[in-house]
């Protein structure tokens, strides 16, 4: 917030600091960024529901996120995303109870040369397919 | 900045990589890092210095050939190897006319090439996109320090205009016109704006475009900026490219070190700067206003135009927003002239434009062709066909506002005036390739569930005809549709194409009008016999196949 000089065109810029930072945006974090920015809390709540890359609810330990773009879609992401649900016993958007893995889907991550394209903890894997992305899932879980 | 100081890195950056050293360039974009190019870098980085061979490895950046990866050009010669894993680096190094590393071996002299016209990919894949040196080095900076040196801010907006440059973000509105209007404009400050907010799904031209060479970006803003008066810039950078924020912000420092930001740039009165606004994930900020509105901080709705952003932009002042792809064509136009630029191309679309090639076809990746090549050319010849055992069925562009291309068309010349008779849009530059497993009541579909979620909600008729859309057209591929929903759906498409406030509504239902309109028997199909040709929709009784 220093950094924009408390501006409040700075929210979104913000909003993304603390997301890097805590994973997420709670509504204590929410409540103080609309503060210290000045401007109404329905604002600022406003805008982290608005766009897709906030999320309100804490990830789990490890995520799974699946590209549902075109390139992706025609080369089968949907089956992925099956798969994935199936594996973890969760949909899109869930965590599991857990708290062990978390399933979210991308509009479009721009890695269509190696489609479907899925990132499992931070790292991109291409060329995917449903056996060893179960494998993997299935490893996710606590044993 | 001098034209003599810059003629000096320029020379001595040259001579550096002239003094006769073996080059190994990697890729290190994001379709070859998704394939491991940063392990394969490491691996040739220890194994020259193991070796102690002479021998210089540099990371580049897109050489375009994605589904190849990882690519690794051997310098000076230009020979080029595919598929290089980390495996291969010892054999790399040592030898590289050994039988192991032939087989690695990529033809350059192939179609996927040779058919290609570099503008905008001209330093893609040569420099170190890192380096502000190699970009100077390649003759970058000098259109903006002879454009300040030697040029009115009104010479710029002519030549751009002569250029007939036309926006790359799909549109198509002339270039030079929105600069002349902007420079017109008056207002206490103005501001440029750079849309690499590239939502289209399967699109990756801009993100290949920033991460493999930056500079252009920044210096096609810089003049723009000189050009329209400005003394700010934003560039708005989708969250999901981090790659791209990353190098994009390591290009705005070293290009203010060397003073091509900031103030006097040039030893001239003009000062200007650029900051990254980073999105958050929402395809309607690719709208103008939508995207004024968020770099303001606001959610990212549109408004009605006018007042354009020409006008009445970013803080109520007059702005200039332009793609990516468009102000990375700037340096090239100013250097080498706007008649240079309307030599290439079409009638009324001059240039070249950046495709990003994915879907069933044998060559994915980033071309870049004559405005004009036919599809036929594009799909067949530069991309190789659909892989073997299908059948070419249509070709989907301009994302979720264009339309699907059935095979009658192929031999049509792509512009923007013959794609939208066919019933699609030039759009950003996506071209996704369906083969006879697709169904395209499916595909449709798909499209519509996109602009149903990433409709705003402003307007009605974008909020809920999209939902009723989406909805018809699932009943369809469930098999639960009568032919009464058909004509709903058609009544629909009109409204919603009419009655919405921006650019995501008018355009959300050209991907069912134009499957609606070449592939009406599968809607038919559907709905009658309960059929799904491709066998992906699950419309009616499943057929059991026994093993």
């Amino acid at each position: 917030m220093r950094r924009h000089g408390f501006s409040r065109d700075a929210l979104i810029e913000t909003l993304h600091t603390v997301q890097e930072s805590f994973g997420y945006l709670d509504k204590p974090a929410l409540r103080f960024v609309a503060d210290s920015l000045r401007v109404p809390l329905s604002q600022a709540y406003g805008v982290a529901t608005f766009y897709h890359f906030f999320t309100m609810k804490p990830p789990g330990v490890h995520t799974c996120l699946i590209c549902m773009g075109t390139a992706c879609y025609i080369k089968g992401a949907g089956t992925l995303l099956n798969e994935a649900e199936a594996a973890l016993g969760i949909h899109a958007g869930e965590t599991s109870a857990d708290g062990q893995a978390s399933l979210i889907t991308a509009r479009c991550i721009g890695s269509c040369s190696v489609a479907p394209a899925v990132v499992l903890d931070g790292a991109m894997v291409g060329n995917m397919e449903a056996p060893p992305l179960r494998r993997k899932l299935e490893g996710w879980k606590p044993s | 900045m001098t034209i003599e100081e810059l003629e000096q890195i320029a020379s001595e950056t040259r001579a550096k990589r002239e003094a006769g050293t073996r080059e190994l360039n990697v890729c290190m974009a994001a379709g070859c890092l998704a394939l491991r190019s940063d392990a394969l870098k490491g691996a040739l980085d220890e194994e020259v210095k193991r070796s102690g061979t002479s021998c210089h490895v540099r990371g580049v950046g897109c050489m375009g050939l994605c589904s190849l990866g990882p690519l690794v050009a051997d310098e000076p010669g230009g020979v080029l190897y595919r598929n290089v894993t980390a495996e291969h680096a010892a054999e790399l190094v040592a030898s590289p006319q050994s039988e192991a590393t032939k087989k690695l071996l990529c033809s350059r002299d192939q179609a996927f090439f040779r058919r290609q016209t570099n503008v905008v990919l001209e330093n893609s894949g040569k420099i170190d996109p890192e380096k502000i040196e190699e970009y100077i080095a390649a003759d970058g900076y000098k259109a903006l320090v002879h454009a300040l040196g030697e040029k009115s801010p009104n010479e710029i907006v002519q030549e751009v205009s002569k250029s007939g440059l036309r926006g790359r973000g799909g549109a198509g509105y002339p270039t030079g016109l929105k600069w002349g209007t902007v420079a017109k404009s008056t207002g206490v400050t103005k501001y440029v704006i750079c849309n690499a907010d590239e939502g289209d799904p399967g699109a990756f031209m801009d993100r290949s475009v920033l991460e493999s060479d930056p500079h252009r970006v920044l210096e096609g803003m810089i003049i723009a900026g000189f050009a329209v008066g400005a003394s700010r810039g934003y560039i708005y950078v989708r969250a999901e490219y981090p790659l791209a924020v990353k190098r994009l912000g390591i290009a705005i420092r070293e290009a203010r070190k060397l003073g091509f930001l900031g103030s006097q740039i040039c030893n001239t009165k003009f000062h200007f700067d650029v900051e990254l606004r980073i999105g958050g994930g929402a395809f309607v900020c690719g709208e103008e206003t939508a995207l004024i509105a968020s770099i303001e901080g606001r959610r990212g709705m549109p408004r009605p135009r006018p007042p354009y952003p020409a006008q009445s932009g970013l803080w109520d002042m007059p702005t200039l927003i332009n793609n990516v792809e468009s102000f990375a064509c700037v340096p090239a136009i100013l250097r080498r002239g706007g008649e240079w630029f309307a030599e290439i191309g079409t009638k009324k679309s001059k240039g070249t434009k950046v495709f990003a090639l994915t879907g069933k076809v044998r060559n994915v990746g980033l071309i870049e062709v004559p405005m004009g090549m036919t599809l036929r050319q594009i799909i067949f010849e530069i991309g190789g066909g659909v892989p073997e055992g299908h059948r070419f069925k249509a070709v989907q562009t301009g994302g979720p506002s264009g339309g699907c291309i059935p095979e009658q068309f192929l031999d049509l010349p792509v512009d923007y005036e013959s794609l939208k008779e066919v019933g699609s849009i030039m759009g950003s530059g996506g071209m996704i390739v369906m083969d006879d497993s697709a169904c395209m009541v499916n595909v449709a579909r798909y499209f519509m569930e996109f602009c149903m979620s990433e409709s705003c909600g402003k307007c009605i008729p974008c909020r809920s005809g999209t939902a009723q859309m989406y909805d018809l057209l699932t009943r369809i591929t469930e098999g639960s549709a009568t032919p009464h929903d058909l004509e709903m759906l058609e009544e629909l498409c009109d409204m919603v194409a009419n009655a919405s406030l921006c650019g995501l509504g008018q355009s959300a239902p050209n991907p069912v009008i134009s499957t609606l309109r070449y592939f009406h028997e599968e809607y038919i199909e559907h709905i009658e016999q309960k059929l799904c040709r491709a066998g992906i929709c699950e419309c009616g009784p499943r057929l059991e196949v026994a093993v």
